[in-house]
């Protein structure tokens, strides 16, 4: 049977079976990204099914949020393809990565709270200068926004520098989820807060993601966090994703640089840069 | 052959900086001149530009004005020229005093914040913020602020130009025993428009190098707080010099060519 004929018939089979594959959300395909010598990505792949929630996890400097911004645009890879939702944004014009990056929500490390501007408007901005929402409008959606964080009204008339660490972040999450994105991209979300306030943010990140059914993609270094929110994890040492698998898988690898990675320890195959230029 | 190096590596640094400058200043011109403007942005640096440096603006003036006045008595008496005072205030003033004046007093207060402001949103990724936003950091930050710099500079220099002839008119009259109607009918009667003229064209062009400079040197801080501060240095000296040789270039364009 020719092959066109046996795919056509498998992809019948599938969609009898309800089998369907649909094209994943975003994909990373041999992408590479350096800053003068230093070869930060080295040929990184990756796909992130619809509705998925993957969690990247790799040491300091090993290109986890270089990964991110070239997937926002914000950095531009020297070769390879990045593909969010059907259309490759590796190349695209800024205007396109507007286009794109409305379908996106991002919660930054530091949260990125803009401190010209009370909390309620750090929420509301991407409606009002994305979305052209009315004020009055956006109002009552960021209250709704930083109610489902667990900020009540009082929260948005302060200004950010106000805001302990942990509120900061709940702020972050809630620009972030505004606009009810498809896509939602953390950067390390639990970065300088302690355990309690780290696993409220967790579950934050999962009832969130979960109410939008939305496609998340997470970095981190911690843990406990890619335990809680991941459907998938994948490992990026080196410039390359070198392991993916799921939560229950990750316990049991043998593979020497995440069983390090996961236990912590200083002895083993991964050594960490001491200079940032390493 | 060190030594060649050490040259080439300069001429290379000095001409990558300059073509990323190139760069930075035809984005911002573009996007001043495409939409979407926000008005409210370009309102608020309307403000912070032109009201809030008014009082520097007009102290620096007036002083300067009054310091013309007695020099140039002091000078010309010993030729009986005396007369010639408010002419000379008239033209130092609106040609040269008060636009650079004025140019210099912005830079160090406008090019500055807009250095640490726009340089501390940049280390803390709030243009990063913008961008995932769907906010083109370009027309929200760096536009509004150019066009409030073009903008409102010259209205400085014009309100600089009548406080600075209002300093050589007080040490004229109540110093040097001038006839008040005199020196004013003296003043009105030498004023041609090309000498107020040129002097708001050169504040629109130091306006854009204040703003244009410290936005740039904001947008592209590293490192932290100390990335912060060397933008902010850089923003003051770098319009600085750049007001003292474009008040060169264009003086020589309105009066000797």
């Amino acid at each position: 049977m020719p092959t066109t004929q046996k795919s056509l018939l498998k992809r019948t089979v599938d969609l009898l079976k309800g089998k369907e594959e649909t094209p994943p959300m975003i994909k990373l395909t041999d992408v590479h990204k350096s800053f003068g010598k230093k070869v930060v990505l080295n040929g990184v792949n990756l796909e992130v099914q619809r509705g998925e929630s993957v969690v990247i996890i790799g040491g300091s400097g090993t290109g986890k949020s270089v990964t991110l911004k070239c997937i926002l645009g914000l950095l531009k890879p020297e070769k390879g393809s990045i593909i969010v939702d059907g259309t490759e944004v590796s190349d695209a014009s800024a205007k396109v990565h507007e286009q794109i990056n409305s379908k996106i929500g991002m919660l930054f490390q530091g949260a990125a709270l803009f401190d010209s501007m009370s909390v309620w408007e750090n929420v509301a901005f991407g409606l009002m200068q994305g979305k052209k929402m009315s004020r009055k409008e956006a109002y009552h959606i960021a209250i709704e926004k930083l109610a489902q964080v667990g900020l009540g009204e009082d929260v948005a008339h302060l200004d950010p520098a106000d805001l302990s660490g942990g509120m900061k972040k709940r702020v972050g999450l809630a620009r972030a989820i505004a606009s009810s994105p498809d896509i939602i991209f953390f950067d390390e979300p639990t970065t300088g807060l302690d355990p309690i306030m780290s696993d409220i943010i967790n579950e934050l990140i999962v009832s969130c993601v979960k109410k939008l059914g939305a496609t998340a993609l997470t970095i981190t270094h911690d843990m406990a966090s890619a335990r809680k929110i991941a459907d998938k994890i994948a490992m990026l040492y080196d410039g390359k994703i070198i392991w993916v698998g799921t939560v229950k898988e990750i316990e049991k690898t043998k593979n020497p640089y995440v069983r390090q990675f996961i236990a912590g320890s200083a002895n083993g195959p991964i050594q960490m840069a001491v200079k940032a230029d390493e | 052959m060190e030594f060649i190096t050490l040259v080439g590596r300069v001429f290379v640094h000095f001409f990558e900086a300059a073509g990323r400058l190139g760069i930075f200043t035809s984005k911002t011109i573009y996007h001043c001149f495409t939409p979407p403007f926000y008005f409210k942005q370009i309102l608020s640096q309307i403000i912070q530009i032109g009201f809030f440096s008014l009082p520097v603006v007009a102290l620096t003036t007036l002083f300067a004005g009054m310091v013309i006045a007695l020099q140039t008595y002091t000078g010309f008496a010993r030729f009986s020229a005396e007369g010639a005072v408010s002419m000379v205030v008239l033209v130092a003033v609106t040609r040269e005093l008060a636009p650079v004046m004025a140019g210099l007093m912005v830079a160090g207060r406008i090019g500055a914040a807009m250095a640490a402001e726009i340089g501390t949103m940049r280390v803390t990724e709030q243009i990063d913020a913008l961008s995932t936003l769907s906010t083109n950091p370009f027309k929200y930050l760096i536009a509004p602020r150019v066009i409030a710099g073009i903008l409102m500079l010259p209205v400085l220099v014009l309100i600089g130009d009548i406080i600075g002839i209002y300093g050589g008119y007080l040490i004229g009259v109540y110093k040097l025993d001038f006839n008040a109607t005199s020196y004013l009918v003296n003043t009105w009667d030498f004023m041609k428009p090309m000498d107020i003229i040129s002097g708001l064209v050169k504040a629109s062009v130091f306006g854009f190098i204040i703003t244009l400079l410290g936005c740039y040197n904001g947008f592209n801080s590293k490192g932290g707080a100390q990335g912060v501060g060397a933008a902010t240095t850089n923003a003051v000296v770098s319009a600085s010099i750049l007001i003292l040789i474009f008040n060169y270039i264009l003086t020589e364009l309105f009066f000797n060519t």
